[in-house]
């Protein structure tokens, strides 16, 4: 069994997770193969890859999202750290793992409520009664997401009359508001004009230092701008996996260097 | 290839596919106006026979031997207590059903056996549903031939209607959102009740209105269980002055209804009596046309803020 070592050896940070010889199956199909990963902990990892590698696919492995379908199955681990405690394991609960482990869709999917419930509801499920600490802790994560100056006298509105970008913001407070170990984005601009992508890419480094951070991308230049560390898959493989300069400077496959030079994809 | 000849040759073409477009939309409006007047005429008939009954005393009074006398207030009474206990039942029987075929049952071969079967109940007869009742209310269960009989048996035949209807209504809400619970770290009943649900209310409430509106109208099964034909006093009230101010009593006492007060005039053979059917049955189309009015409103207006 392989580990990949960080490359980035100027900044050496501690583990969050590992993903040892992951496997998974939509029924009879097998969409992943053979991964071994480490995230790094408040560090950004991107995941690449063309459409249909699986990249998708492995980041909800991560909050258990599978498990809501019938016919998959997983195997191997992700370790989570410091506890030790495969996530993978049919032992764990996938509702842990996802209070621990939150996610931030491809499109915006807030509900219709007002903009204050879709923040507080993670928190109400939580068990958090008291009117002063939701209070709070709604805006601390409407500031995190760099939306309370935007919102702040209206949070009773509807989260639909929201702009689109807005929309994707209140979701990454949403998931901000529990304060989870892991956030998970999976293409979180694709259904965002370049200027709302702009505002998110530029959210997703401001809380890089508060939390660890794993997101798929389509957009390559996306994935160059805000991450440190960069897998690239194909066809449900890992096949490169190492600090983003370095994967998008100097990579050692043949394969991810064409799909970074664009020459498929 | 610009030669008059062509253009011409091609508008005659035109014109004699435009023939048939004109043949199309004439036998579709003769089609709708025979719908529609139809309707018209026994509307209209009825409104000018039965208008110059429409008095406070017809819906204050009993019904009577002698035909200016009789009113429908037993009969707007039983209906309205009996629609009470038909939502009463239909309502938290059939949404829960609907949210279990929706949210719960694995999709399997029994599962599908009973979806096709919720189906096929809608279009069951209602005198069945009467038959049935009337063996397993009325004397199985010993509740005899009461307002909860009659209000159980008409819960039972709108039941396929409201359950569809949840499951349509359910089936809208889109699977991100529910996938956004889910991300949260909501359970099943965590996303149902706070979710799934609350978004779908207007979709189960229109469907719970038709159902109602549906049922309003039923005789067969009501008859079948043994409503009576004539019947002049009210059930206890439900609401008692003295403690504790509700009373169930009503639930157990024998009623009749308003589609049954029709049948009773219009078999009469004095011409007095027809008039007051159509009175009854003016007041019965307004009832569900209103009620439809509120099912389209709450679809179209509800709804309105809710956009996926």
């Amino acid at each position: 069994m392989q580990i990949f070592k960080p490359t980035n050896t100027a900044s050496p940070t501690a583990q969050k997770a590992a993903v040892k010889d992951l496997n998974f199956y939509y029924g009879a199909h097998q969409a992943l193969k053979n991964i071994n990963m480490v995230v790094h902990e408040k560090q950004v990892t991107a995941l690449i890859g063309p459409s249909g590698c699986g990249k998708s696919t492995f980041l909800r492995c991560f909050n258990r999202m599978h498990d809501l379908y019938p016919h998959n199955h997983y195997e191997g681990e992700i370790l989570l750290y410091p506890d030790n405690e495969n996530i993978l394991s049919s032992e764990v609960d996938p509702i842990e793992v996802r209070m621990r482990i939150s996610m931030v869709f491809q499109k915006p999917n807030p509900f219709p409520k007002s903009i204050f419930e879709n923040v507080a509801y993670g928190l109400r499920i939580r068990g958090v009664k008291r009117r002063s600490i939701l209070e709070e802790r709604v805006e601390n994560a409407l500031r995190n997401a760099a939306l309370w100056e935007e919102v702040k006298n209206r949070l009773g509105d509807l989260a639909f009359n929201l702009s689109g970008g807005q929309q994707q913001r209140l979701c990454i407070a949403r998931a901000l508001a529990t304060d989870p170990e892991i956030l998970l984005f999976d293409e979180p601009t694709s259904a965002l004009d370049p200027i709302a992508t702009a505002s998110i890419e530029e959210l997703i480094s401001d809380i890089r230092n508060k939390v660890t951070i794993l997101i798929v991308t389509h957009n390559m230049q996306q994935a160059a701008r805000v991450s440190d560390y960069t897998a690239y898959m194909y066809m449900g493989e890992l096949i490169e996996f190492g600090a983003t300069d370095k994967i998008f400077i100097k990579p050692k496959n043949k394969q991810t260097e064409d799909y970074i030079t664009g020459r498929f994809g | 290839m610009n030669n008059p000849d062509n253009l011409n040759e091609i508008r005659a073409i035109i014109a004699h596919h435009k023939r048939w477009d004109l043949l199309a939309l004439t036998a579709g409006i003769i089609a709708l106006m025979i719908a529609v007047l139809t309707f018209i005429a026994l509307f209209g008939n009825m409104v000018i026979d039965g208008m110059p009954r429409l008095t406070w005393e017809f819906f204050t009074s009993f019904p009577s031997r002698k035909p200016e006398a009789a009113g429908i207030l037993s009969a707007w009474v039983g209906t309205t207590l009996i629609m009470l206990v038909t939502a009463a039942a239909a309502i938290p029987l059939g949404v829960a059903a609907g949210v279990y075929l929706e949210e719960y049952a694995p999709k399997n071969f029994i599962t599908e056996v009973i979806e096709i079967n919720v189906t096929n109940l809608a279009g069951v007869p209602s005198i069945i549903y009467g038959l049935l009742a009337l063996g397993l209310f009325v004397y199985q269960l010993g509740l005899g031939q009461s307002i909860l009989a009659a209000g159980l048996t008409l819960a039972l035949l709108i039941l396929p209607i409201v359950i569809v209807a949840t499951r349509e209504a359910i089936r809208s809400i889109p699977v991100t959102i529910r996938e956004g619970a889910y991300a949260l770290g909501a359970t099943k009943w965590q996303t149902v009740a706070d979710h799934v649900l609350p978004y779908s209310a207007a979709g189960i409430l229109t469907g719970v209105i038709i159902g109602l509106a549906r049922a309003i109208g039923e005789t067969a099964p009501i008859i079948t269980i043994g409503a009576l034909t004539f019947i002049a006093f009210l059930p206890a009230s439900p609401i008692q002055d003295q403690f504790p101010f509700l009373s169930f009593e009503w639930l157990l006492e024998p009623f009749t209804v308003m589609p049954i007060q029709m049948f009773n005039w219009v078999s009469r053979p004095q011409e007095a009596f027809q008039h007051n059917a159509a009175a009854a049955g003016l007041v019965l189309v307004v009832m569900t046309l209103l009620m439809n009015g509120l099912a389209i409103y709450l679809r179209y207006h509800l709804r309105k803020k809710i956009k996926w």
